[in-house]
């Protein structure tokens, strides 16, 4: 099996990377899923050649990407995102008492070219990595990976409220930051 | 809002969670008469809507291009790193 492995490294390790590293949005990460999809393919050892390989693997991958997913999601402590269900503080920064925006939202302008494009994206990844990992997490999993919200509950092991707030976070935080950060052409 | 109009009339906050809970899960009828109410009479709550549809069309983008940009390739440590990985497992 070492063989065929190393054969799946070097054919198709690059893909897997690039698929790992799109919807992880991290290099480390992406590797480690890599490697953990590669060692679980060698011990399964249940490829049977009716699908190609690529597709096997990537079907490996997937799983070990939200194993990955959800073990950064638990290892990032609560308070990171300040008392869930007290209600939500957090968000004092974008409505007043009453409910009322404090910075009215301004819709973006879009790129119009291939560069602005370019430097659009780049500031999405930089908002996204600014997000409490744990928000990052449940963000990537929902809006990049599409994972339904019947199944995020289940994998991160929380209520679909919890879930519904976490996410409302999230988009909040990078529809902001991308306001503050990307002002256009 | 004040405690007549309350049951009917939205607030912004309350708008912009039903906004992004529409991407997760269908509205209630109710939800979607209120939350449709809110946003005719509402600029800012339209613009927050199209600001979250221009954040998930950013981010499939952001996914295709990475998916499809071959300059990028697993890093030669990680790779040897995995191949020892490999290796010591057997």
């Amino acid at each position: 099996m070492t063989d065929n492995a190393n054969d799946w490294l070097s054919d198709h390790g690059d893909y897997l990377y690039r698929f790992a590293l799109a919807r992880l949005r991290d290099p480390h990460l992406a590797e480690d899923a890599v490697q953990e999809t590669m060692l679980a393919a060698i011990k399964s050892n249940s490829f049977d050649g009716n699908s190609s390989a690529r597709t096997w693997l990537t079907g490996i991958l997937k799983h070990k990407m939200i194993d990955l997913q959800r073990k950064q999601f638990r290892e990032q402590p609560i308070s990171d995102l300040i008392d869930l269900d007290a209600g939500d503080t957090s968000m004092d920064d974008f409505f007043d008492q009453s409910g009322h925006w404090i910075d009215k939202p301004q819709s973006f302008n879009m790129p119009d070219n291939s560069l602005e494009q370019k430097q659009f994206l780049s500031v999405l990844e930089r908002c996204m990595n600014k997000l409490p990992k744990k928000l990052k997490a449940i963000f990537l999993l929902r809006d990049v990976h599409e994972t339904d919200n019947e199944n995020i509950c289940k994998e991160l092991d929380i209520s679909a409220t919890n879930a519904w707030v976490m996410l409302y976070r999230a988009r909040m935080g990078l529809r902001k930051c991308l306001e503050l950060n990307w002002t256009g052409a | 809002m004040k405690s007549g109009v309350k049951n009917y009339m939205l607030t912004c906050k309350q708008a912009s969670q039903l906004v992004s809970l529409s991407l997760d899960r269908p509205l209630s009828w109710s939800e979607r008469v209120q939350l449709r109410f809110h946003l005719f009479i509402c600029n800012a709550c339209r613009h927050f809507k199209q600001q979250l549809n221009q954040l998930l069309i950013a981010i499939q983008q952001l996914k295709n291009e990475t998916v499809l940009d071959h300059t990028i390739q697993l890093p030669i440590d990680a790779k040897t790193k995995i191949l020892q990985a490999i290796e010591s497992n057997n």
